[in-house]
């Protein structure tokens, strides 16, 4: 049964969902903007790019036609207009260091970072819960020591140093687990190849993620260990499994929710790296090639997607939170 | 019966409200110590052995740790822990120059929205919101790519993505000293309103911004050496400690760890002692805003 106020709060949920889809908007208009004029402005010719050395045997007229047709003299705003028809339409160009079209090379790329990003996350937060947990009820004991030193010694350590790290360990001294890639080399693409070349990316992404997630929910179990009705709890003579799991843990993790919104731009920045040290056939890698052969086309989408995963992943946040707590207020 | 159920013993509850944090002193010390240290060998070593004097020695390639050689030699027989003292160096010097310049960014646009007021705030404040959307990293090995690899396009890199947490703080300060009565007795004096930011509201902010561009060098630091990883940050020839991990990779494949241990143990350390060392100071200069996430 819906009471009023449950309706009215589930308009202004949907209310804030428009706001913020409204304001997502103009941010991808600009960001994409201003890499496309970022990219105009830069001395890299795309033209000269794709003739490479062949340019000083080209015809005039070769070289002027290409210009004609990728319309690379126009001016930048015209140019971007014909962009922005494009992507909307679902062509977003070609990747000239790939050499396929870029909606391919995300289509066949994103699957794979989503199942890397996706795994990863969960299971940060997991330790995240777990080892905060247990390190603010154990304040000041040398387990609460020893999880506090660890996650600021990780979160201070570079991921792909972490990386490298595992990667020694694991794959070349130990030989439980393979390196790097999505298969062995030649072996067909299975479930279990893939799970077996999952789980060193998976573990040190998480491992590098964890340390933030640990360190917060330690501190804010601590602080609502002295919020009355944590108090009230333990004076009515509640164990402390009971007060901790039951009471002080579920009001501190409201605000949690609010932060997997604002922990996602970390978290491609550290799948980015990772995918970098284990050779994981997904975006980060085509990322980091799209910088290095200077490919517009490619970066520009990329920096979108990402940046439309962050406003949708924020977006989601506050929508969890507004769902979760009441008393939440959802202006602004 | 019922007696004996009511008088059971309670267990003793381990549970306690935040005991208020020891004394600073155990953070600072070695924090400083360790700052100490590395800033004195930064600066004091490269006048003493030189790296490039030093002799490609082959017969002592590819040592592991052994007394004289701390951290090991890599494959032309250079110490690691001498070459990680040169990385330090061009890391901390490249982390320091971009958290100037961030800083300075994010001044110039926290003054401006938190001065002005009005349209030009909310408009940069929907900047900041913006670029805040787009993954630092990501961004900067967009700005990289476009200005191609090079010293100066890292900084601008880190400097054109790190400015907004100093934006923020500027600004909310500037609105809340905004409302203080010296102001108000400024603007009753008479005073242009670009008097009344420079000579009233910055010098009142400065200690803000400071400790802000402190605590952004190990950011800084840490998004140099990604880029550099990549191959997206200093050319080789600049040694950092991004570059130095890049390539102790190779030698990783045949057995060399000692050759990317140190690197990252050195930035580990400095990094702690950074952090550390301002998270004393920031706990002085807001007591009430203690993070959990520094120490």
């Amino acid at each position: 049964m819906t009471t009023v106020a449950q309706r009215r709060r589930g308009r202004a949920v949907g209310l804030l969902v428009l706001r913020r889809l409204g304001f997502a908007v103009p941010v991808l208009l600009l960001v994409s903007f201003a890499l496309f004029a970022l990219a105009k402005a830069s001395p890299f010719d795309p033209v000269e790019r794709y003739f490479g050395l062949r340019i000083i045997g080209a015809s005039p007229e070769r070289v002027a036609q290409i210009r004609e047709n990728w319309g690379v003299d126009r001016p930048v705003v015209e140019q971007y207009l014909a962009w922005l028809r494009h992507a909307v339409a679902g062509d977003l160009g070609d990747s000239l260091s790939l050499r396929q079209p870029v909606s391919e090379v995300i289509g066949d790329r994103l699957p794979w970072t989503v199942l890397l990003v996706s795994i990863g996350f969960g299971l940060a937060l997991l330790l995240g819960l777990l080892l905060g947990t247990a390190a603010a009820w154990r304040q000041g004991g040398w387990l609460d020591r020893t999880i506090t030193a660890v996650s600021y010694t990780l979160e201070a350590a570079p991921v792909f140093w972490l990386g490298l790290a595992a990667l020694y360990v694991f794959a070349l001294q130990l030989h439980w687990l393979p390196g790097g890639g999505l298969t062995d080399a030649g072996a067909a693409l299975g479930v279990g190849q893939v799970v077996t070349h999952l789980v060193l990316p998976v573990s040190v992404l998480a491992v590098s993620q964890a340390p933030w997630f640990v360190l917060f929910v330690r501190q804010n179990l601590l602080e609502s260990f002295s919020q009355d009705h944590v108090i009230g709890a333990r004076s009515r003579g509640l164990t402390d499994r009971r007060v901790v799991l039951g009471h002080a843990l579920r009001t501190s993790l409201l605000p949690f929710l609010t932060l997997l919104g604002a922990r996602l731009p970390e978290l491609i920045t550290g799948a980015l790296l990772v995918e970098t040290v284990f050779s994981w056939p997904g975006i980060a890698r085509a990322t980091v090639d799209a910088a290095l052969n200077v490919d517009f086309a490619l970066m520009g989408a990329l920096t979108v997607l990402a940046t439309s995963v962050v406003l949708l992943g924020n977006l989601l946040a506050d929508v969890l939170y507004a769902l979760a707590d009441p008393r939440v207020g959802l202006d602004g | 019966m019922a007696d004996q159920r009511v008088w059971r013993p309670v267990p003793r509850s381990r549970i306690a409200a935040a005991s208020t944090p020891r004394s600073p002193r155990w953070r600072l010390i070695p924090s400083a110590a360790v700052l100490g240290i590395a800033v004195a060998a930064v600066v004091l070593v490269p006048l003493v052995v030189d790296l490039n004097q030093q002799l490609v020695d082959l017969a002592a390639a590819n040592r592991p740790p052994e007394p004289a050689h701390p951290f090991g030699t890599d494959e032309l027989g250079r110490d690691v822990l001498l070459r990680c003292v040169y990385a330090l160096r061009v890391s901390l010097t490249v982390g320091l120059v971009a958290a100037l310049v961030s800083s300075a960014v994010g001044t110039a646009v926290g003054a401006l929205a938190g001065s002005l007021g009005g349209w030009v705030d909310r408009l940069l404040m929907r900047l900041v919101d913006t670029v805040a959307s787009v993954p630092h990293l990501l961004l900067g090995i967009v700005i990289v790519a476009i200005l191609r690899p090079s010293l100066s396009a890292v900084i601008i890199s880190i400097g054109l993505t790190h400015w907004l947490t100093s934006a923020r703080i500027v600004r909310s300060e500037i609105l809340s000293l905004r409302s203080r009565p010296f102001v108000d007795a400024a603007i009753v004096g008479g005073s242009s309103r670009l008097r009344i930011l420079v000579r009233h509201l910055l010098p009142n902010v400065t200690p803000q911004v400071l400790l802000s561009t402190t605590l952004m060098i190990p950011h800084a630091v840490w998004h140099e050496t990604a880029l550099s990883f990549l191959g997206l940050g200093l050319p080789p020839h600049e040694a950092s400690i991004g570059n130095m991990i890049n390539d102790a990779q190779r030698s990783l494949l045949t057995g060399g760890w000692w050759m990317s241990l140190a690197p990252g143990l050195v930035l580990i350390v400095v990094t702690l002692a950074i952090s550390g060392a301002s998270g004393v100071w920031r706990d002085r200069l807001n007591p009430r805003r203690r993070s959990e996430l520094t120490w």
